[in-house]
């Protein structure tokens, strides 16, 4: 079970990919789909890898990603 | 992937920082790749971690593309005149010493058109957290010359390179007495958010620079690459040196960036200042300022 | 609601006008001013530094009037009643932030005390001629109210009506004094507290929820809330709606300059206060505010010696001016005779208001002293000779 979850609010994204860079797990990667506004969002290509440390959240320049731990999951390091 | 559109939330959830963003304007007007909103993020982590009362925080901004914060924050936030976001955000500190003031404005409208008021800010040591958004030019306007353009950029105003030396802000501001100066730039993000909680536990001006991004208009015509190349470049090239003396850490265009606390140290604010002299001279006849809440 | 009785100087003081304007502020409420130094209305700011601290309150000397004119504003959203005093210059400087004021309606008092100008001018000597910069001076549609005491009293007075408009209407009001006023010393009789009437301000009693900072409840003045009172709202300089989020569009921009102009149009009866006396029956009507309206009476009362029929008409309010008035006026008498401190401001007003029912006679002085009465009288001797327009 992945210690964390990414949730992506696609239509908020502007696909700068700093999420995607920034990732220390590399769960991310940009998709080939567009939003409403022809961005290409953020999807978890290793979401199992997602550790819940929500620092895709903290680069985020639009509130569109954010990440949080899953209840239950073990701290683990980072 | 197929080229399809999708248009629902992936993972349902609410994001941290919702609370302190006026979610109903959402998304904002900044560019793909623009870093004010990763120093908001910053900002909204600190403010969480912080515990601080958020109804007790005012934030003031100025005019440009970082003047739009207080049009994006959950607060009582105010979007002032270009330049003038620090003396009205003294007005309210000193009308309401209870408040915690943010001022969150650019470059440009803080040390151009705002520079006088920057500087005597400092001077009296008013107790303001100024957060500055240094993209290195003046982006809503369409990318002119500010007084932070490192030499040799070009921009629409130099489009054949600037050649007036660039204000270093930290240094600037040392000198006129503020008593937190800090550098971080957007790809610091935690060390941002450490920075302003730290920023909130102090009492008198303080002032944290971040560096960010503005691909629209200084990367691309410097040729610079986009959003993401340029918080690479911060990743690279910045060196976190706490404490540097300030003098040393003017930015170049693609050279070094000295990152860090670079001063912190205690001197009375402005309204701590006032009230000893109007003790010592006034003696009982000194009516303490009540709260100023006119019925 | 009375005043507070820790900002009454109750008693009879033999003060300048300066001086009176900073007490009428005490009187009305103000406790935070900010200013910066400029002849001849420093001494309103220096007795307000001196006085607030014994009251409870705050003054700052900024950088600048930019400054200063945008500190006052954060200290009202903070909750202050607040004021600046400056002259021509410093009046030029702070011409964005009354229009800053108006948009985001920002109840507060400018007052300047004019001097010659254009730029630097006669800093020291009389002028009233930011008459039209007082209405126009800011970019935009926008109204204000603009005051012009003619003495000490009314210096004391009407700096408190000032406040009152500005509560009331969430307008920034202009107190429009000259250099001859402000330095003048006469007697100046300040009543008791429970004597002095002051608006409080519209804050709202709605809900957290139930709060739209820029909503109206039919009387065209939004509830104000102050920061720190838990309310989030955003206010900003730019077009915006109910809730005071921008939307530049034409309908909110329609919408909303409209309402900033009709909340005082519409209330301009009420606002426009002037002096009347002799009105009925007279040939010339003499319209003066300020200084001139002082000399002017000695001009009124030799034509009426030599038997002329001459009314007189002093604005104390002098925006929105009083058209109502003088288009009445202008359908009964043969002239309107305007002496003023300038080569030709609030003359234009009487001349547009008369609308060719009657002459209307400028006269007109560049400043640095007040007319001679006999200067005047001519004029009224030619206007009582004119044909009916």
């Amino acid at each position: 079970m992945a210690k964390g979850r990414v949730s992506i609010v696609v239509e908020h994204c502007k696909s700068c990919g700093f999420c995607v860079e920034f990732c220390p797990s590399h769960v991310l990667a940009l998709s080939s789909a567009f939003n409403s506004k022809g961005y290409h969002p953020p999807h978890a290509v290793h979401p199992e890898k997602c550790s819940g440390c929500d620092l895709c959240g903290m680069y985020c320049p639009d509130f569109a990603i954010f990440a949080t731990k899953t209840p239950g999951a073990k701290e683990g390091d980072k | 992937m197929s080229d399809r559109l999708i248009t629902d939330i992936v993972n349902a959830g609410v994001n941290p920082v919702d609370h302190i963003l006026r979610t109903d304007r959402m998304p904002h007007i900044w560019c793909p790749g623009c870093g004010i909103g990763t120093t908001v993020n910053s900002f909204a982590r600190a403010l969480i971690d912080s515990k601080i009362d958020l109804g007790s925080l005012a934030l003031v901004s100025g005019i440009g593309c970082t003047g739009r914060v207080a049009g994006y924050v959950k607060l009582d936030s105010f979007h002032t005149t270009h330049g003038r976001a620090i003396p009205f955000a003294t007005g309210l500190k000193l009308a309401n010493p209870k408040l915690n003031v943010v001022v969150y404005s650019g470059d440009g409208d803080l040390s151009a058109i705002g520079g006088n008021h920057l500087i005597h800010a400092a001077r009296r040591n008013i107790d303001l957290k100024v957060i500055c958004v240094n993209n290195l030019i003046y982006a809503m306007t369409g990318g002119q010359t500010a007084p932070t353009t490192p030499g040799h950029s070009t921009t629409s105003t130099n489009p054949y390179g600037t050649f007036e030396p660039s204000f270093n802000l930290p240094h600037l501001v040392e000198a006129a007495g503020a008593v937190y100066v800090a550098r971080w730039t957007t790809f610091h993000v935690r060390q941002l958010a450490r920075s302003i909680g730290e920023a909130f536990q102090k009492k008198g001006f303080s002032f944290i620079e971040v560096i960010s991004p503005c691909p629209t208009l200084y990367q691309r015509r410097n040729k610079l690459g986009d959003g993401l190349d340029t918080m690479k470049y911060y990743k690279e090239k910045s060196k976190v040196r706490h404490g540097a003396p300030t003098g040393e850490v003017g930015l170049t265009m693609t050279g070094e960036i000295i990152v860090g606390k670079f001063v912190d140290r205690d001197r009375p604010d402005y309204q701590t200042m006032m009230r000893t002299q109007y003790c010592e001279s006034l003696g009982e006849r000194f009516v303490e300022q009540e709260e100023m809440v006119c019925s | 609601m009375k005043a507070d009785p820790r900002g009454v100087l109750t008693g009879t003081h033999f003060i300048d006008g300066d001086h009176a304007c900073c007490e009428g502020a005490l009187a009305a409420g103000a406790r935070f001013a900010a200013g910066y130094p400029i002849t001849p209305s420093t001494e309103i700011v220096e007795r307000f530094a001196s006085r607030v601290p014994t009251v409870g309150g705050t003054f700052i000397q900024m950088e600048d009037e930019l400054a200063a004119s945008i500190t006052l504003q954060g200290a009202v959203w903070g909750g202050a009643k607040a004021f600046t005093v400056t002259s021509g210059p410093g009046f030029s400087l702070m011409m964005e932030h009354i229009g800053y004021a108006a948009m985001t309606e920002t109840p507060c008092v400018f007052v300047d005390v004019q001097r010659g100008g254009p730029s630097t001018g006669l800093p020291t000597l009389p002028a009233q001629a930011d008459m039209m910069q007082a209405r126009w001076g800011s970019h935009g549609d926008y109204e204000i109210i603009a005051l012009c005491p003619n003495s000490p009293q009314e210096c004391f007075d009407l700096t408190i009506k000032a406040f009152n408009f500005a509560e009331e209407f969430r307008v920034p009001v202009m107190f429009m004094m000259d250099e001859v006023v402000g330095h003048m010393t006469e007697k100046v009789v300040i009543p008791p507290a429970d004597q002095i009437e002051v608006f409080p301000r519209k804050h709202t009693h709605k809900s957290v929820e139930d709060y739209l900072p820029y909503g109206t409840n039919g009387d065209q003045v939004p509830e104000m809330a102050h920061a720190g009172e838990g309310y989030n709202f955003h206010v900003t300089g730019l077009t915006h709606d109910e809730r005071g989020y921008p939307n530049m569009t034409p309908p909110v921009q329609d919408k909303l300059v409209r309402r900033l102009q009709n909340k005082i149009r519409d209330a301009a009866d009420r606002i426009s206060l002037f002096e009347e006396d002799q009105l009925e029956g007279a040939d010339v009507v003499v319209v003066s505010y300020g200084i001139t309206s002082r000399v002017a009476q000695r001009a009124i009362e030799a034509a009426r010696e030599s038997g002329l029929h001459v009314g007189k008409l002093r604005l104390i309010t002098a925006w929105p001016f009083p058209e109502k008035k003088i288009r009445e006026l202008a359908a009964k008498v043969k002239s309107f005779v305007v002496p003023e401190l300038n080569l030709g401001q609030m003359v234009r007003e009487v001349e547009r208001a008369a609308a060719g029912k009657a002459r209307t006679f400028a006269v007109s002085h560049a400043g640095g002293g007040v007319h001679r009465p006999e200067d005047i009288l001519k004029v009224i001797v030619e206007a009582s000779r004119c044909q009916t327009a």
